[in-house]
Order: C-alpha cells, then sequence, then structure tokens
C-alpha cells in the first residue's frame, strides 16, 4: 500500500508540474495575459500611405502601448489605406481630435500607430474615426528626395 | 534477377502488410481506451513510468538546450546590437520547435525502447497468450493505458522543457552576461502569441507522443518472441520514431506557420 501511495503522490507530482509549466508558457511567455484583442474598442484611421505597419503592430499613446492594430485594407475610393484599430477599453478618453502617425521603432524597428491626443472635450468611441493622419515615412523615398536635392544644390 | 525482383515483391508486401497490422492495432488499442477509464490505475502506472521516469531526463536537458540557446543566441545577436530579442529568440525556438522535437526524441529513447522492450519480452515469455487464455484481452489490459498515458504524458512533458528552457535562457542572459532581465520578458511577450505559438507547439507534442507510444507498442506487440527479436524491435523503435518525429515536425511546421 505504500508503494502504490509514493507513486500517486509522484504522478500528481508530475502532472502538477506539467501544468504550471503549461501556465507558465501561456501566462508570463505569451501575450495571453497583457491584452485580449475581444474585449477593446474599434477605431479606424486613413492613412496616406500604411508602410510597413502589419496586423498586431501596437498601438501607443506617449511611448505606452494602449492597443494593437488588427485590419489594415486598401480603399478603392480614395486610395487610402484604412487601418483598424483596437484600443484596451480602460483607455476610452482618448479625444476625438487625436493625431495617428506611422512611426518605426528604432531604426529598423518594427512600425507602430502612434497617437497624439488632442485637446478636444470629447471622445472617441466604438467605431470612431481619427481624421488627422500622418502617413509613414518610407526611408527610400527620403533618402531619394535628400540626394535629390543635395545635387540640384551642386548643379546650380 | 527474377530473385531481385521477388525480393523486392516481397518486401513491399511485406512493408505493406505491417502497415496494415500496425493499423488495425492502432484501431483496437483507441477502441479500448474507454475501458481503461474505469480502471484509472492502469493508467496511473502507466504514467508513473512514461512521465515521471521521464521527468528528470526531460528537465535537465530542457535547462541545457535553454542555456546552450541563451549563449549562442546571445553572441549572434549581440553582432547586430540586438541582444534584447535574446528573450524572443530563446521563447520562439523553444515553444514553436525545439520544445516538442527534443523532449519526443528523448521521450522515444528514454520511454519508447522501455515499452518495447517490455511488451517484447512479455509476448516471448507468452504473458500476452495467457492473459489471452484467461480471457482477458491483452490490448485493453496493456495496450491501451500505455497509449493513453503516453498521449497525456508528452504534452506535458513538452510544457515542462520549453518552461525549464525559457528559465536557463534567461539566467544565462541576464545572470551570466548581464542583458536586462525586464527586456528579456517583455520582448518575449510582446512577441509571443498564445494562439500562434503555444498552442501550435502544444498540437505538435500531443501528435508526436501518439506517433512515438503507437510506433513503441506496435514494435513490441509485433516483435519476434527471441531475445534478438526484442532487442531489435527496440532498435527499430528508437528509429522509426526519430524518423516521424522530425518528418512529421516539418509537415506540421509548413502547415502551421506557413502564412506568416
Amino acid at each position: 500500500m505504500q508503494h502504490t501511495r509514493t507513486q500517486d503522490t509522484l504522478v500528481g507530482l508530475f502532472v502538477a508540474s506539467g501544468i504550471a509549466g503549461l501556465f507558465f508558457l501561456s501566462l508570463q511567455v505569451s501575450n495571453l495575459s497583457s491584452f485580449s484583442q475581444h474585449d477593446g474598442y474599434m477605431i479606424t484611421a486613413r492613412f496616406e500611405n500604411a508602410g510597413g505597419l502589419k496586423v498586431k503592430s501596437p498601438v501607443s499613446a506617449a511611448g505606452v502601448k494602449i492597443g494593437q492594430v488588427s485590419n489594415i485594407h486598401f480603399d478603392t475610393k480614395t486610395y487610402e489605406a484604412v487601418v483598424t484599430m483596437n484600443i484596451d477599453p480602460k483607455y476610452n478618453t482618448l479625444p476625438d481630435d487625436t493625431t495617428a502617425s506611422i512611426f518605426t521603432a528604432g531604426l529598423l524597428g518594427e512600425q507602430y500607430v502612434n497617437l497624439e491626443p488632442g485637446g478636444s472635450e470629447s471622445y472617441l468611441k466604438d467605431k470612431g474615426k481619427i481624421d488627422i493622419t500622418q502617413p509613414a515615412i518610407i526611408l527610400e523615398k527620403a533618402l531619394g528626395q535628400f540626394l535629390f536635392k543635395s545635387a540640384e544644390e551642386k548643379s546650380e | 534477377m527474377i530473385n531481385n525482383l521477388e525480393n523486392l515483391g516481397k518486401q513491399t508486401r511485406s512493408s505493406f502488410t505491417k502497415l496494415g497490422r500496425g493499423s488495425f492495432f492502432l484501431l483496437q488499442a483507441v477502441s479500448g481506451t474507454l475501458s481503461v477509464l474505469p480502471r484509472p490505475r492502469l493508467l496511473l502506472n502507466q504514467l508513473y513510468s512514461v512521465g515521471v521516469l521521464s521527468f528528470l531526463i526531460i528537465t535537465i536537458s530542457g535547462l541545457f538546450v535553454g542555456m546552450v540557446l541563451g549563449l549562442q543566441g546571445y553572441y549572434t545577436l549581440s553582432a547586430f546590437g540586438a541582444e534584447e530579442s535574446l528573450g524572443v529568440m530563446v521563447a520562439t525556438s523553444l515553444v514553436r520547435e525545439l520544445g516538442p522535437v527534443v523532449s519526443a526524441l528523448l521521450f522515444a529513447g528514454r520511454a519508447g525502447s522501455a515499452l518495447t522492450a517490455e511488451i517484447g519480452l512479455m509476448k516471448a515469455t507468452e504473458q500476452l497468450s495467457g492473459m489471452e487464455m484467461m480471457a482477458v484481452d491483452p490490448i485493453k489490459r496493456i495496450i491501451s493505458p500505455r497509449l493513453l498515458a503516453g498521449l497525456l504524458a508528452m504534452p506535458l512533458l513538452a510544457g515542462l522543457f520549453s518552461a525549464v528552457g525559457i528559465i536557463g535562457g534567461e539566467l544565462v542572459g541576464s545572470g551570466l552576461l548581464g542583458l536586462d532581465e525586464g527586456a528579456y520578458w517583455s520582448q518575449m511577450q510582446a512577441k509571443l502569441d498564445f494562439q500562434d505559438d503555444i498552442v501550435n507547439g502544444m498540437i505538435k507534442s500531443i501528435v508526436f507522443g501518439f506517433v512515438t507510444t503507437w510506433i513503441a507498442l506496435f514494435e513490441g506487440y509485433d516483435a519476434i518472441p527471441t531475445s534478438e527479436g526484442v532487442s531489435r524491435a527496440t532498435t527499430r523503435t528508437v528509429v522509426n520514431s526519430a524518423f516521424s518525429i522530425l518528418g512529421l515536425d516539418f509537415i506540421l511546421t509548413a502547415l502551421m506557420f506557413g502564412e506568416h
């Protein structure tokens, strides 16, 4: 009897530690605990150019992550990129004249949406739209313009 | 010429019949799992020999694999000035690939070979025939609990392997190489997705556990009942399991992570 009881305890210990490992993976390692997609509210912004923005790219305000990009599509009428963002419901006091711009984290880092709150008294609601946007800075384009300009200055 | 052709035909036929026997065996074993439920003691004993006894080798290997990944990753990433991404690298490679694959290979070596030898020896000493004489179905009594135990133990072991490995990478990264601990965890949490990475890794390990246990049990059950036959069956178990794990891993990876 003693033998089977220690065996039971060991099996219990094994199963418990295995489940603890799985819990550790899902809560500590992945993004499950931080923010889930389903309970946020949606806002959309139209950009001239979405650059390298991707679904699940972070949305931040003042450097703090407050949501993520949930959808990007191309508007065939206005030829703009329509970016849908999912914002954590904790942050429901964004003014409706908020500016959205696409920045790059670091020189080669991933792109993210930065929200700059304006001064309006009324807040953005679910399915709200951001009117003032600033497109992504395309490095090649900026570099091309810079080179073109310096060549022009030289020839003058 | 004719002899060669005859040999080829013979081999093809025997490998097909083996595949057929294996599938039929699996069918019987799976249908027998229901009769394990009223007798959890059978499952518990097997969970002990398959899971608990593999616990130590899995955790220690996981720790060392994670530590090596931390070291190698650090040297490679620091060439690009991206040491901060060490956590992402260690965790992604462990959760997606190394956790399920390496723990399945170790599982095949540690538990699979033992299963084959045990069942092969039962067959060689005519214990299985003896059971049939007593109207006890050896599939239900011997095989099904072991299959269920392998299926349950494998994802737990793979999860442990990955978790311990990630902690090992952190020990090396922040303890030995002076990397920022916060960056290790926060970058990891930002980049790893529950559905894409953790769940897919678990699915992989369940598939590997199933295939490895099936191969081990079938090779034992199908072994030639002599000491040499049992030893050959044990070798075949380890070799075939390794092949199936690595081959299936390629297929599963292509299916799961193909779109990204």
